[in-house]
């Protein structure tokens, strides 16, 4: 695949629930090693972005590839195992598995019910799993089950899982939610320390975190790309301002 | 406790095979026979309900199909029942003068064997499939359970010509080996049988909950949805559990139709697979040892109720039911396991309390 290729495409997305429109005509292109962050006001469609890439919902209209192949009607656990992997925007966890075995079922590098039954993680992938939980500061609770930590823990082992996933691209939605301002700042440095080797799309409301991402900027509005560059040209844009803060009083 | 959670299997087993036979007379001996057969069909629960999370309100079907396949064989293997053209007395009844199809292949005391497992396994395989794939969760899945079971219950019921309809099949008169299943002999070796196959299901129940495969009936149990995106499939994972406890129930439902010495489509009964769910939730589900207890204690206090005070039973049922859903989520076992009876003498100032976060003090805190 030659650089100039998107390995994520997003061709002329609507997504219609019932006669509202999610999404109009949404184009996106993700490449290859790309940072992307996308903000935007409240029902501008961006967690049905992901829902559409994810194969949780299927777009009225338009088509969605990932590197060439169409994602339309693919399942979500296939979409998964082709690479791209999502976080929800509240942290989802098995709450009765302890974080380690979390993290265990996440990296298993087979995902059939009869490989799971027969034998154990391999070795590179358990290492790979301590690498990640010592990474995220996880290890003292690895015996822990998940649903007693705290909202951070959470977050962080959801980010954690994904990553062990080992996926090409990452769809973060919302990874800061609910969490203090230094933990905002660690994840800030985790999101950004996986660059390189993975492709990452970061939704967020928190402009500081946005801010210490550094990633370009997309903004969606009413389903649709509003504007894309660099955070201050963003939010420069008289258009942005307009959505955000309402048009200026006359 | 953790040593006292590792005996207690061991503890159950000892008791089963060397002290109640010692101890109770035939007919209470018959009694447990029966309460660890439906303790098969608790474990096959606990499997489907307390770690996957698939509440069936149908294992009735698979129960059933297993009583009606051993009643099968006893009914064709026995002279004494046996009308004028060498089929059971009962078709006669209707006028049926060949054996229908599908009872021809249970003169075989191989195919029985196999059967009383195998058509479980596979009615549940199919059934779980269609409707694991198509999503269908939750609430809705018990709901579909329970019409499965009503459909199967009105089929034996109505099929006089095929199964002798609502007056099933008695097996107590038939022979095995030569001797009356339902004489006292037989019904030790019953007995037997069972305190044997019931510790075989606890490990192959085992063997499905542990390791990662254990994980991963949790994992879909507490967030489905998440699990897909993992990118697991979770419909396999379920169909093969259901299937398995499709499988268990038939081995309890056939034998517990040799010891109860009739299968009727009363099995299929909606309270009685009711029932099974709620001495799951008496023992304390999500845990194997759990079932087993439930199964046992409900049963065996449904016997003494029922003694002293027929009618009262379903109310002493409910009224159990309600003070363990509100006072002991765990069930049972989970209530012991979690140190239960520290703090219930804790409660009566006889130990101490148990150590416990602070409460905060809301007064303490800042006022904007």
């Amino acid at each position: 695949m030659s650089m100039s290729e998107p390995l994520l495409e997003l061709n002329d997305v609507s997504v219609s629930f019932d006669g509202f429109y999610a999404l109009t005509d949404l184009s996106l292109k993700l490449y290859k090693g790309e940072l992307k962050s996308i903000i935007g006001p409240n029902g501008a469609g961006k967690t049905t972005f992901l829902d559409v890439i994810t194969g949780k919902v299927r777009p009225t209209k338009g088509s969605v590839t990932f590197k060439g192949q169409s994602l339309l009607g693919v399942s979500e656990q296939k979409i998964s195992r082709q690479g791209i992997g999502r976080k929800f925007q509240t942290p989802r966890v098995f709450e009765n598995l302890t974080v380690l075995r979390n993290l265990e079922l996440a990296a298993s590098p087979l995902k059939n019910a009869f490989s799971l039954l027969g034998s154990g993680l391999p070795k590179a992938a358990k290492d790979e799993v301590h690498r990640i939980m010592n990474y995220v500061g996880l290890a003292p609770f690895a015996t822990v089950k998940a649903g007693s930590l705290s909202h951070g823990q959470k977050q962080w082992l959801a980010i954690a899982c994904l990553v062990a996933q080992a996926p090409e691209v990452l769809l973060l939605d919302e990874p800061v939610a609910g969490l203090t301002d230094e933990e905002t700042l660690r994840t800030a440095e985790l999101i950004k320390s996986l660059a390189g080797d993975h492709t990452v799309v970061v939704i967020e409301h928190d402009m500081e975190f946005i801010r210490d991402l550094d990633f370009d900027v997309t903004v969606l509005h009413q389903g649709q790309v509003l504007t894309e560059g660099p955070l201050d040209q963003v939010k420069a844009d008289p258009r942005v301002i307009e959505v955000y803060l309402g048009p200026p009083e006359q | 406790m953790k040593l006292f959670q590792r005996l207690v299997p061991w503890i159950l087993l000892a008791v089963a095979l060397f002290i109640l036979p010692a101890a109770l007379d035939d007919f209470r001996l018959n009694l447990f026979g029966r309460y660890f057969a439906l303790a098969i069909t608790a474990l096959a629960i606990d499997l489907i309900w307390g770690y996957t999370g698939l509440l069936s309100l149908g294992q009735g079907i698979f129960f059933s199909l297993g009583g009606y396949a051993v009643a099968m064989y006893l009914m064709l293997n026995t002279k004494s029942l046996a009308g004028g053209n060498g089929i059971p007395k009962f078709f006669e009844n209707y006028g049926v003068a060949e054996l229908p199809f599908f009872w021809k292949p249970f003169w075989s005391p191989a195919f029985t064997l196999i059967a009383i497992w195998v058509i479980p396994a596979v009615v549940a395989g199919v059934v779980g499939w269609l409707i694991f794939r198509n999503r269908i969760k939750g609430v809705y899945f018990s709901i579909i359970t329970q019409a499965a079971l009503m459909v199967f219950f009105h089929f034996f019921n109505g099929q006089q010509k095929l199964f002798d309809g609502t007056n099933g099949l008695k097996t107590s008169t038939s022979e095995l080996f030569g001797q009356l299943v339902g004489s006292p002999d037989m019904q030790v070796w019953f007995y037997r049988l069972t305190v044997i196959l019931l510790p075989l299901a606890f490990l192959i129940c085992r063997y499905f909950t542990s390791g990662r495969f254990g994980d991963a009936l949790i994992a879909i149990r507490d967030d489905e949805t998440r699990f897909r995106f993992a990118g697991f499939n979770p419909v396999p994972f379920k169909t093969i559990v259901f299937l398995v406890a499709g499988a268990l129930c038939g081995i309890s439902g056939a034998l517990y139709t040799v010891q109860s010495g009739i299968v009727s489509p009363q099995y299929m009964s909606i309270s009685f697979s009711i029932e099974m769910v709620i001495w799951v939730a008496v023992g304390g589900r999500g845990t194997l040892v759990g079932p087993i207890i439930g199964a046992t204690v409900v049963n065996y206090l449904r016997s003494l109720v029922s003694e002293a005070l027929p009618e009262a039973w379903l109310f002493v049922q409910g009224a159990l039911f309600i003070f363990v859903v509100v006072l002991m989520p765990d069930g049972i076992y989970g209530w012991v396991a979690n140190g239960g009876f520290r703090s219930l003498l804790a409660a009566f100032g006889i130990a101490k309390k148990a150590k416990t976060y602070p409460r905060i003090d809301e007064e303490a805190l800042p006022v904007d």
